[in-house]
């Protein structure tokens, strides 16, 4: 089953600035919902996105409830050398899913 | 004219002219006038830029999960027959192509027109041999948003003959049929007073363009029967079981109603 | 003069306006009061009770939302982005949903743009605020008005 979808070139001269589009398959269940019987809705989120190239951090957010589901995430980098970016969404009741992409920078 | 004691005039009045004159109560309802071909518009131009801009972008919109999942089920073998639909279908790119455009349409074997839905749930039981998906299950949403995509761009094509005509009929009755306890018809608001609003919401002209879809308000993709009946618990009328004839009977009204209209699935919507 | 057609549009939608100005008012000014100090309070988290300098961040949300489920959204920061200067972390909250918090993004050097765009909920018309930390220990803030509606007619609960 598809859990996250990532967006960018597949390679870019050194020193460009790349665009990167993340989106997570996730219900984002806030925790303040009720059903028709009134029961709570436990809560259900991401805590968290990270993005490292080449093992370093480039880009890292803490998620909360107020993030909309299927939560999209889009920022940028400078392509400084080959290699693979790879990205981590962790949350609540044991989810995590890691994605990786490759990049040729000449 | 003496009326019995109690019956008010006007009520009298008015039955009476009930009797006489029936054709008058048809051609009230009747009075919705259809949108002509040329001012119709797709929801997709009554939403903001942004919302707009996350159908464009397949790299944005959700509905792309349930792509995948559509895509591998299509190439996933399923019951006593062991069959995947690319089995016989091959690749759904080109075998798919227009298939969405051009349903409901007719089964001969049901003897009615059928929905997409419909119609992959009878590939499944009648060539896999596999229990059918359940209406709205994910599964079947996946499976029918993939079919569907690939008719993407194509122009909506419906054509009605001396076989779905009674369908067609019973769906166009529908249509323009109050109903509920508000005693609304759809004509009233997708006819009549679409691009006004109704609350802060667009009213849009309700064309089923882009089916199965990604809906902000349910915060996931679904079906047109979903979005129908939605609505019509919105106007407080009795909503129809998934699969209902009379569902699908407004829905070969509607994709008819959207003749040539491009094929936008998967869309998004509020 | 309205017309029935008209009169049964109108309520439906005054229906809805109801429904829509009650969930204001389920926010009573107590409620209301409450959420404003926890922005507050959530704020001073962040800034430590340092001052907020308006300008170099720019926000952009839709005025009016087609659904608040899913509002999207996007924040700049004017920055050269460098070791020396740059900005350290953006983080973004709501006036009137039941908890102030939306996102904390962490940044770089090596982020190269500050910006991001997502999507999140609003739970009622008011307003949202950015606030950028910069890696001189300096906070800039901007902020936007949102008008959010139900929508018109919703769904029985939930399937």
């Amino acid at each position: 089953m598809a859990r996250a979808i990532v967006n960018m070139p597949a390679q870019a001269k050194r020193g460009e600035v790349i665009e990167i589009k993340t989106l997570a398959a996730h219900p984002m269940e806030t925790g303040f919902r009720r059903t028709q019987l009134g029961t709570l809705i436990p809560r259900d989120i991401i805590r968290r996105f990270v993005c490292t190239y080449n093992g370093a951090e480039i880009f890292r957010v803490d998620l909360h409830p107020a993030m909309a589901a299927n939560p999209l995430i889009a920022f940028a980098t400078v392509a400084t050398e080959s290699g693979t970016i790879a990205f981590q969404w962790v949350g609540d009741n044991g989810y995590t899913v890691t994605e990786t992409a490759s990049i040729r920078v000449e | 004219m003496s009326f019995r004691f109690g019956v008010r005039p006007g009520l009298a009045l008015a039955a009476a002219a009930a009797c006489i004159l029936p054709e008058f109560i048809d051609v009230g309802t009747a009075a919705a006038a259809e949108i002509p071909l040329a001012e119709r518009r797709s929801g997709y131009d009554l939403m903001t830029r942004e919302t707009r801009a996350m159908q464009d972008d397949d790299a944005a919109n959700p509905a792309v999960f349930w792509l995948l999942d559509g895509e591998a089920l299509w190439n996933r073998k399923a019951g006593a027959a062991g069959r995947a639909c690319s089995d016989c279908h091959g690749d759904a790119r080109a075998s798919m192509k227009g298939v969405a455009a051009r349903h409901p349409a007719f089964d001969t074997a049901a003897r009615r027109p059928v929905n997409l839905e419909q119609r992959i749930n009878l590939c499944r039981t009648g060539r896999q041999k596999a229990p059918p998906l359940a209406f709205e299950s994910r599964d079947l949403l996946a499976l029918t948003a993939y079919v569907a995509r690939q008719s993407r761009g194509l122009p909506i094509n419906i054509a009605i003959d001396s076989r779905n005509k009674p369908f067609f009929d019973a769906g166009r009755e529908a249509f323009h049929r109050r109903q509920g306890q508000l005693n609304l018809a759809c004509a009233q608001c997708h006819d009549d007073n679409w691009g006004k609003r109704l609350a802060g919401s667009a009213i849009p002209q309700a064309h089923p363009t882009g089916y199965p879809l990604y809906r902000l308000e349910w915060q996931g993709l679904g079906s047109l029967e979903r979005r129908l009946r939605n609505c019509l618990t919105g106007m407080r009328a009795q909503a129809p079981d998934f699969g209902d004839a009379e569902l699908v009977d407004l829905e070969l009204f509607l994709m008819w109603r959207a003749r040539e209209m491009k094929v936008e699935t998967p869309a998004v919507r509020p | 003069m309205t017309t029935r057609r008209e009169f049964l549009v109108l309520a439906c939608g005054a229906a809805s306006i109801t429904a829509a100005t009650s969930a204001r008012a389920q926010l009573d000014p107590n409620q209301a009061a409450l959420r404003r100090a926890a922005l507050q309070e959530a704020v001073r988290k962040v800034t430590g009770g340092a001052p907020v300098g308006r300008g170099r961040v720019k926000l952009e949300l839709p005025p009016l939302v087609d659904n608040g489920n899913a509002v999207p959204l996007s924040v700049a920061v004017e920055s050269p982005m460098t070791a020396a200067d740059h900005v350290k972390a953006i983080h973004v909250f709501t006036e009137k949903n039941p908890q102030p918090y939306v996102l904390s993004a962490y940044l770089g050097p090596r982020t190269a743009r500050a910006h991001l765009a997502t999507r999140i909920r609003i739970a009622d018309t008011g307003t949202v605020t950015a606030i950028a930390q910069l890696s001189d220990g300096t906070f800039w803030s901007d902020s936007a008005e949102v008008v959010v509606t139900l929508s018109a007619c919703l769904e029985e609960g939930l399937i």
